[in-house]
């Protein structure tokens, strides 16, 4: 493989809350360009870790490099332009609730000086319309949104300066298969069209198999193993194992590969 | 990579008159500028743009691009982009295929028949309310029977933690605030009695009105905003969580088993906080006219006694178990309206709070009415 661009580089890092360790000596590096799914059991700490890099959690240790900025010891400017280059959607879109979904993605745009008002309002409307939502579900509130469609508008808002990367928190939990999958579709679809970065926490085995370009696992406090689907499945691992050979797991595989072309694009 | 706002832009005439060349960052911090300039290209007289010296292009500027592109199509002028990369043209056709097109929800015009649409909606709304209302009082009135009959189906440890809550623990506010009415009412009293040399009547001024009126109305505007909203809040939880049902696919009900002890707990609870109440009011009252008048307590409690009739505390304390059931009700049956969100459930919460109020002041003007008619 030749040598690709290191987007996010963690080293050595250690998140606790009292006396539980959730992350000891945690290793991490992500490519820019690829869609990185984070699995683990529950309570491994695959939101935190998530939380970890958006700079939400601070870790008791390590340190954390986004696109070639510390951002544990970042001032305040340099934070402030490097959260303008990565979008977060959390697990059921986190909308604000007193806005309606186009005024929700123009939240981040007001940051920007001298952007006309209508012309903000025309880039929510094409964010909208990107993640696949009707033009009209721009003037609803988030409340009178499906789950999905809240999911739908949280990536818009994530999306709308153009980040370089997302972060995802579950992006499919909750969602119908059919909804799922098309939503697995359309992550991969703005990844290869906008040249995105995504860094995907997920307990959904179809998700991984359609969209990730590479998974990594988290278990004992660390990063265990990382390496495509294929990797994954000559781990020996007992819980690696597990995962990926379990009963839903091979109905997963299945489907993944009755779909190739899924894949190749 | 430039820095943010320090981006820049411009467009410039290429090597024929019929194309212009795009230079710099074409992104959302100078998509203002750049649409700006694309706003005055004529399809006349331009054919094609050049791309090759765009340092960046992002989906705002891809967008400004097709929006060009689009007007020049629909003069039948259409538009030709060179030097675009591979990633460039990914890009410009993510963006050409999700170009939204505004649709106009449908709206009709405002019309005095839409007007009067309105008021009769927000009429049979109220009037839905009151009913609802009624319904949860007959249901509490229904599940009382029941208890009557069936006194094991009857929680007694929930009525005596619901009297705790809403009565003892109250107890301290409802006299803190009884007791600063009275001295308000004896300072303010006293400074106009004093005109006419009338300072004695300070006595009657304080003990009718507290214990007629105010001794158990401000209790009860008190206890409304503590405990109707803890009553909406408790159960518009539980609602929220889908305890309510779980309880009646578990063969409960939640009726008698959350309704009737707090109705019931306030319906106890009311007439004691309003005598506390009444007991604070004149302590305060006979205290500030000590001070104030020297009216000396063996003064005040001769004076209380002889002038002031029994008939106040009566006509007082009579309108506590009414009070208590609109509070109970009023919290109750909010609490029931709370949906699956959050948003709701502080909406009822505050709802409760405002209409319970609302409804005792009513109420009190109710049985003023009723009690001047029959004269007592």
């Amino acid at each position: 493989m030749t040598e690709r661009e290191v987007i996010i580089r963690l080293r050595g890092i250690r998140n606790q809350f009292g006396s539980q360790v959730v992350h000891e000596d945690l290793d991490l590096d992500v490519y820019r360009g690829e869609i990185l799914g984070v699995v683990g059991g529950s309570g491994t700490g695959k939101s935190v870790l998530l939380r970890t890099i958006a700079g939400l959690q601070k870790p008791a240790a390590g340190s954390v490099d986004v696109l070639g900025t510390d951002v544990l010891t970042a001032d305040e400017d340099t934070r402030q332009a490097l959260e303008n280059r990565w979008g977060v959607m959390f697990q059921d879109g986190a909308l604000f609730s007193s806005l309606t979904v186009r005024e929700n993605v123009e939240v981040p745009m007001r940051a920007i000086e001298g952007l006309d008002p209508e012309i903000r309002s025309e880039l929510a409307d094409l964010k909208i319309s990107m993640v696949g939502l009707q033009y009209l579900a721009g003037d609803k509130y988030p409340s009178e949104l499906s789950g999905g469609m809240r999911k739908r508008a949280g990536l818009a808002r994530a999306l709308a300066l153009d980040p370089d990367i997302v972060f995802l928190d579950e992006p499919t939990a909750g969602l119908d298969p059919i909804g799922a999958s098309a939503f697995d579709q359309l992550i991969r679809g703005l990844s290869h069209s906008l040249g995105l970065t995504v860094f995907l926490v997920t307990h959904d085995l179809d998700t991984l198999h359609a969209t990730c370009d590479r998974i990594a696992v988290l278990a004992e406090r660390k990063v265990l193993v990382t390496g495509s689907m294929k990797d994954m499945l000559k781990v020996e691992h007992p819980w690696v194992h597990e995962y990926f050979h379990g009963p839903r797991a091979r109905a997963a595989a299945s489907e993944g590969s009755a779909e190739p072309g899924e894949k190749g694009n | 990579m430039t820095r943010p706002g320090g981006e820049d832009f411009s467009v410039s005439q290429g090597d024929t008159s019929n194309e212009v060349v795009l230079r710099g960052a074409l992104t959302i911090r100078t998509v203002t500028q750049a649409k700006a300039a694309f706003d005055g290209f004529n399809p006349e007289t331009l054919a094609r743009i050049n791309l090759s010296s765009v340092t960046r292009l992002d989906t705002a500027g891809a967008w400004a691009i097709v929006r060009l592109q689009n007007r020049f199509s629909e003069a039948q002028k259409p538009l030709e982009l060179t030097g675009t990369t591979d990633k460039v043209a990914s890009l410009l056709h993510t963006v050409a295929q999700t170009m939204p097109s505004p649709e106009k929800a449908p709206q009709s015009p405002f019309s005095f028949a839409q007007w009067l649409d309105g008021i009769g909606q927000k009429v049979f709304a109220g009037a839905m309310f009151l009913r609802a209302l009624t319904g949860y009082l007959g249901i509490f009135l229904h599940r009382i029977g029941r208890a009557v009959r069936h006194p094991s189906e009857f929680r007694f440890t929930s009525l005596v933690h619901h009297c705790d809550e809403v009565g003892f623990k109250a107890v301290p506010i409802v006299a803190l605030m009884a007791f600063l009415i009275g001295v308000v009412l004896a300072f303010q009293g006293s400074t106009q009695l004093r005109q006419f040399g009338a300072e004695v009547f300070v006595v009657d001024l304080i003990a009718i009105s507290v214990l007629r009126e105010l001794g158990i109305l401000l209790t009860s505007i008190i206890v409304a905003g503590r405990t109707a909203s803890a009553f909406t809040a408790a159960i518009g939880s539980m609602k929220m969580r889908e305890e309510i049902d779980a309880m009646r696919t578990l063969g409960l009900d939640p009726a008698m088993i959350l309704f009737v002890p707090r109705i019931l707990a306030l319906l106890v609870m009311l007439p004691i906080l309003g005598l506390i109440a009444n007991v604070a009011g004149l302590f305060g009252g006979g205290l500030m006219a000590w001070i104030d008048l020297g009216i000396s307590p063996a003064m005040f409690m001769t004076r209380l006694v002889e002038g002031t009739s029994v008939d106040h505390v009566f006509v007082g304390l009579v309108k506590a178990p009414v009070f208590a059931l609109i509070i109970g009700v009023v919290g109750c049956h909010a609490g029931m309206q709370v949906e699956s969100n959050a948003e709701s459930l502080g909406r009822m919460t505050s709802n409760a709070v405002v209409t319970a109020i609302f409804a005792v002041i009513v109420a009190d003007a109710v049985f003023s009415i009723f009690f001047a008619r029959i004269g007592i």
